[in-house]
């Protein structure tokens, strides 16, 4: 069992970090005109979509919004302990030419941004791809980093962050876990 | 959850929410056919041998097709030309093809229970492509998938199989599977093709198509087997036709909706009539299509279970 070493975030906090996020995308790339969303399963999924809201709603647009399971793409599976449970990739409309906002809840090695690059590019050519990320806790292993961070949170790599989000978890909240014992 | 099997052999004792597990697997392959690149690097530097003793041309190529586009290295095998024509036993070839390092064997074979030795014998993942008339686990499982995708679902469907029900691996595995996952199965036929005590399976057994066709919702029609002297069993293809072919006259009467799938290859105008076969309530191109999705759930699955 971790035990919980701080919050890094609280609800409202969370509310208003996903808010900074999309007007950083929005000022970045001069309005949603091209911008798709495309969150990574699970958590990503729902940080996505509330993303995609707030644009929507500050723009007055609709956004296309498409969710990647990364699993057939991981440099890992095949040692991998537990095996994981295929949640499917849904991405309805073509990327190709299209300005992809992917999102996830944390960045950490990078070796599943890695994978989504790689699935993304198997199915078209973006124009770019853009990272946004709720947390960033360092330990890159991968030269890879996000052009959207809600959080630095600088960590040992022993330690773990949980993102809980309302829609799987009850609430929104980041907490930083102590290393296990 | 895992697969609670290393190998599929077949259906028969297979449990339930492994084939729920395979089924759901397979939706995420089928979105990965239709996008512009069809592959998927997920098996990559794993080795798969298909061995087929006997002849295959779907199901060979759907295997093959699912294990590339899972980036897998395929090695292919014949049994004509190669040394089971020179007198190896199974299990000397078997041998020989696992001192090569291959992590996965998918076999054809000619004698009922020849994968399931084979999975004895060797440390491989060994998946059944047809064993004699006993089982065809992938095929059964795409009939599944097929149906549940058209129909939404299997439990408390009334699934018929029509034709040669006694010779027929593919209605094996079909029995197994769909009562498993909670569907009514009955099967229907000449006496001469359907076997004695089936009912003990738990199926209804019917010999006139007119009295089980406005109570199913699925018809999956057998490929008579003119190869391998299916005459044998019926006095002339045209009586068989008049008797057991699917026509659009024999659904109308029903007054039923029915799906109809069929293994393939289709006898155009034997078991069923070329407008029923590619009329829109005809899912065979479909389950070709599904076929590969649910070959690359089941390697998948056995591939990566630890």
């Amino acid at each position: 069992m971790r035990q919980l070493k701080a919050q890094i975030m609280d609800g409202a906090g969370f509310e208003r970090t996903l808010k900074r996020l999309a007007h950083e995308i929005l000022e970045k790339n001069k309005g949603a005109g091209n911008i798709v969303i495309v969150g990574i399963r699970t958590r990503g999924e729902f940080l996505a979509k509330r993303v995609a809201r707030t644009i929507e709603t500050l723009e007055g647009v609709t956004l296309p919004i498409g969710f990647l399971d990364i699993t057939l793409y991981r440099d890992d599976l095949l040692g991998k302990l537990e095996q994981p449970r295929l949640q499917g990739t849904e991405i309805m409309f073509d990327i190709t030419g299209k300005d992809v906002v992917l999102v996830d809840d944390v960045l950490y090695t990078g070796r599943t941004i890695r994978a989504a690059l790689d699935e993304l590019i198997d199915l078209g050519r973006p124009n770019t791809i853009q990272l946004a990320v709720l947390v960033d806790r360092g330990h890159r292993q991968l030269p890879i980093r996000a052009d959207y961070v809600g959080k630095n949170v600088p960590t040992s790599s022993g330690e773990s962050i949980r993102v809980h989000v309302t829609e799987v978890d009850g609430e929104d909240s980041v907490l930083l876990m102590h290393p296990e014992e | 959850m895992p697969l609670h099997s290393r190998h599929l052999l077949g259906l028969d004792g297979t449990k339930r929410e492994d084939i729920q597990l395979i089924l759901d697997t397979a939706v995420s392959f089928r979105e990965v056919l239709d996008r512009p690149i069809k592959k998927v690097p997920t098996l990559q530097g794993k080795t798969i041998v298909n061995m087929f003793f006997e002849s295959s041309t779907r199901t060979r190529l759907s295997f093959e097709l699912a294990e590339r586009r899972l980036s897998a290295d395929v090695l292919g095998f014949q049994s004509v030309g190669s040394s089971v024509a020179k007198g190896e036993t199974l299990k000397d070839t078997a041998r020989n093809i696992e001192a090569m390092k291959v992590d996965m064997v998918v076999m054809r074979h000619a004698a009922s229970g020849a994968p399931h030795y084979l999975s004895r014998v060797i440390d491989a993942n060994v998946l059944n492509a047809g064993d004699g008339s006993h089982e065809h686990p992938t095929q059964a499982l795409l009939d599944m998938y097929t149906i549940r995708e058209r129909l939404g679902r299997l439990e408390g469907l009334h699934v018929c199989l029509l034709g040669d029900v006694a010779h027929s691996r593919v209605a094996r595995s079909n029995i197994y599977g769909l009562l498993t996952m909670g569907a009514q199965v009955s099967v229907c036929g000449p006496a001469t093709m359907i076997p004695r005590d089936i009912e003990r399976l738990g199926v209804n057994v019917y010999h006139h198509l007119d009295d089980v066709l406005p109570q199913i919702d699925v018809l999956n029609v057998l490929r008579i087997q003119l190869e391998r002297d299916a005459g044998r069993f019926f006095p002339t293809v045209r009586e068989y036709h008049n008797s057991y072919g699917v026509t659009r006259q024999r659904l109308e009467k029903a007054g039923r909706i029915v799906t109809i799938l069929h293994p393939g290859p289709i006898n155009r105008d034997v078991e069923i009539s070329a407008d029923v076969a590619d009329s829109e309530h005809s899912v065979i191109l479909q389950q070709v299509l599904n076929g590969v999705a649910v070959r690359m759930a089941v390697l998948y699955l056995l591939a990566t279970a630890s």
